[in-house]
């Protein structure tokens, strides 16, 4: 269990000791033919700041040495937009006056034919918190439906129990996400002040329930600019160390969604620039040659088409981020607000142009018994 | 802080962990180990002798109360041998701690990974803090490290070969890996190999023919115990690394400045 493990840490002593990072420090991390955490710390801190250009070298290396010159091309599909819990930065919270909507299995299938006329094999499910609308039983009914067209499906939900993961798993389910959003107990709660996520601790060993039900690929990550990024990303790289060493047959990915100051919406606590989040990335890879980085169209064209080459393994493309968006109800709300709506057919063109292969299927389900 | 290695309940300031067959005379073994400040040693249930005097009995040899033993089932060649050599060696030693060895080739005495396993899931279950003698296979050492055993002992080297980490790079990814102790176990013919060991983050190294058959086992069990000391002293500072130049023609981040 991850739990004991975090509770022995104490957040600003570990952000204090990111900020005392000195050059000498990232020198040695950059040397080392295998990184610690205590190296990560070093490449996060604003002392790496001026190393980037080696980081990115070094990055690029270790990404095309493991990963090859490929990167992953993936598409959200929101199945609702239900939701019990309050977030204080998401377009679904419950206190969000906006019109709901959960999709039906015939509105389901047509959505997944809208999804693999874009070219994808795989695809990623997402809802929010509803156990009413959208738990067990719904899953139970539209995931056979969701097999049937794709060899691959990850899933981005609430915190299940470990039967349920079991269970997804025979469903079908390959990849499960879960984010904590933010490692900082307080800051936590006060972004989460009521539904069921509002229990820290639960999703916090959510990733430990996923691992035991034996799922092949778990994702974690925080909404970077929630709380102090650098921290936040510490405790994120904890955890994947915790969990790669304890569900070893597990695959891991990474995810970077930044939270970006805007009219209205929710202000960042620390705000996260280009060059920190290139920073970031680049981080991860030194710090572990074997996860796979993703990048959604959150961020702007001209930030993902240089990013491709520089540790990244998967990118979303063509995303809507509403339930229905891309064949039922096309003008309904979006989660979060898209910056890269180019189609996925022009980001496989980007990719090849920068000289990598864009892979639309990475995984046949008759492997998976 | 003191460094120090815990192994189920034991704490053990020593890194070096040391065998017991090979010295010649239990005199000389004696002053072997005591000069390796070595607090484990292990050995051979096939060797203990109950109807010697005691005095010329091994055991009587073994620093009571500062050296533990750990009783192995070498000559055993398979799972339901082990068990049974494991519970008698715990009627005869007074102890729950295990080495597990099974080695079915007598010529090469390579550890059977298939009986390794089985015996080490039973043993737990028995109640033995087991230490499993097994190839340098990361998978295998996760296994047994899901079968509950208190540390993996994975080889360096064909045992008695003297060779060194001829497995570097496969210990390197158990290290990596394991939620429990790594103990170097077999091949490590000098101290430079047991220095090495540590500096790749090893918990402990088990040394035993390296020591046995030097030329004088007591001034060589000193130079293990100072290379033991060195190599984990190493790990515990950090390494340096290589430096590593960029040499990129154009900047993959000038994208940033525009």
């Amino acid at each position: 269990m991850f739990i004991p493990l975090f509770n022995q840490y104490d957040w600003i002593k570990e952000l204090e000791s990111i900020y005392r990072t000195t050059a000498e420090d990232v020198r040695r991390a950059l040397a080392r033919r295998q990184r610690t955490l205590a190296d990560f710390k070093a490449l996060i801190a604003p002392a790496a700041a001026p190393f980037l250009e080696q980081m990115a070298w070094l990055s690029q290396q270790a990404t095309q040495k493991r990963f090859g010159k490929t990167i992953q091309l993936f598409a959200p599909l929101y199945l609702s937009n239900e939701c019990q819990n309050i977030c204080t930065y998401c377009g679904f919270s419950l206190d969000n006056q906006i019109p709901r909507k959960t999709l039906t299995a015939t509105e389901l299938i047509q959505e997944l034919f809208a999804v693999k006329a874009m070219g994808y094999q795989h695809v990623l499910l997402v809802t929010g918190e509803a156990q009413q609308w959208v738990g067990m039983p719904y899953f139970r009914q539209m995931l056979p439906l969701v097999r049937q067209h794709f060899q691959h499906i990850a899933l981005e939900v609430q915190p299940l129990d470990e039967t349920d993961y079991a269970e997804l798993r025979s469903l079908g389910v390959n990849t499960v996400l879960v984010y904590q959003e933010t490692y900082h107990r307080g800051d936590y709660r006060k972004h989460h002040p009521k539904g069921k996520k509002a229990n820290f601790d639960y999703r916090l060993a959510c990733p430990d329930r996923i691992g035991r039900a034996g799922m092949h690929k778990i994702g974690v990550g925080a909404l970077l600019g929630l709380d102090d990024w650098r921290a936040d990303s510490f405790f994120t790289a904890m955890h994947l160390q915790y969990l790669e060493k304890t569900y070893w047959q597990s695959k891991f990915s990474v995810s970077f969604p930044r939270l970006r100051p805007h009219a209205g919406g929710l202000q960042p606590k620390s705000v996260m620039t280009d060059r920190e989040l290139v920073q970031l990335i680049c981080a991860w890879r030194l710090f572990n040659n074997e996860v796979e980085l993703s990048i959604s169209t959150r961020e702007s064209p001209r930030f993902r088409d240089n990013i491709i080459k520089l540790g990244i393994t998967s990118i979303s493309a063509g995303s809507k981020t509403n339930p229905g968006g891309y064949a039922v109800a096309p003008q309904s709300l979006e989660q979060f607000e898209i910056d890269d709506t180019r189609d996925p057919a022009v980001i496989a063109q980007v990719i090849r142009d920068a000289g990598y292969e864009p892979v639309w299927k990475d995984w046949d389900h008759a492997l998976q018994l | 802080m003191k460094d120090t290695l815990k192994i189920a309940d034991k704490i053990f300031s020593s890194r070096l962990f040391a065998g017991t067959g090979k010295f010649g005379d239990h005199q000389m073994m004696e002053k072997a180990l005591l000069a390796s400040e070595t607090e484990l040693v292990t050995v051979a249930l096939k060797r203990v002798e109950h109807s010697q005097p005691a005095e010329d009995a091994l055991l009587a040899h073994l620093a009571p109360g500062r050296i533990h033993l750990l009783p192995n089932t070498s000559g055993v060649r398979n799972a339901r041998e082990a068990v049974f050599a494991a519970q008698l060696a715990r009627e005869a030693l007074q102890t729950n701690w295990l080495k597990l060895e099974i080695h079915p080739d007598p010529k090469y005495l390579m550890p059977d990974p298939i009986e390794t396993l089985a015996a080490a899931e039973q043993l737990v279950k028995l109640g033995f803090v087991v230490l499993p003698y097994c190839h340098a296979d990361p998978v295998l050492c996760k296994r047994l490290e899901e079968a509950g055993v208190a540390a993996v002992m994975p080889l360096g080297a064909p045992i008695g070969s003297n060779k060194g980490l001829v497995m570097e790079e496969m210990l390197r990814i158990i290290i990596d890996q394991s939620a429990i102790p790594v103990v170097i176990d077999a091949g490590i013919g000098a101290p430079s190999h047991a220095a090495r060991a540590m500096e790749l983050g090893a918990d402990a190294v088990l040394v035993n023919t390296a020591m046995a058959t030097a030329g004088d086992p007591v001034a060589i069990a000193e130079a293990f115990n100072w290379a033991v000391k060195a190599g984990r002293q190493a790990f515990v500072a950090g390494l340096p690394g290589q430096q590593v130049t960029a040499a990129a023609t154009s900047p993959l981040t000038a994208f940033l400045d525009l």
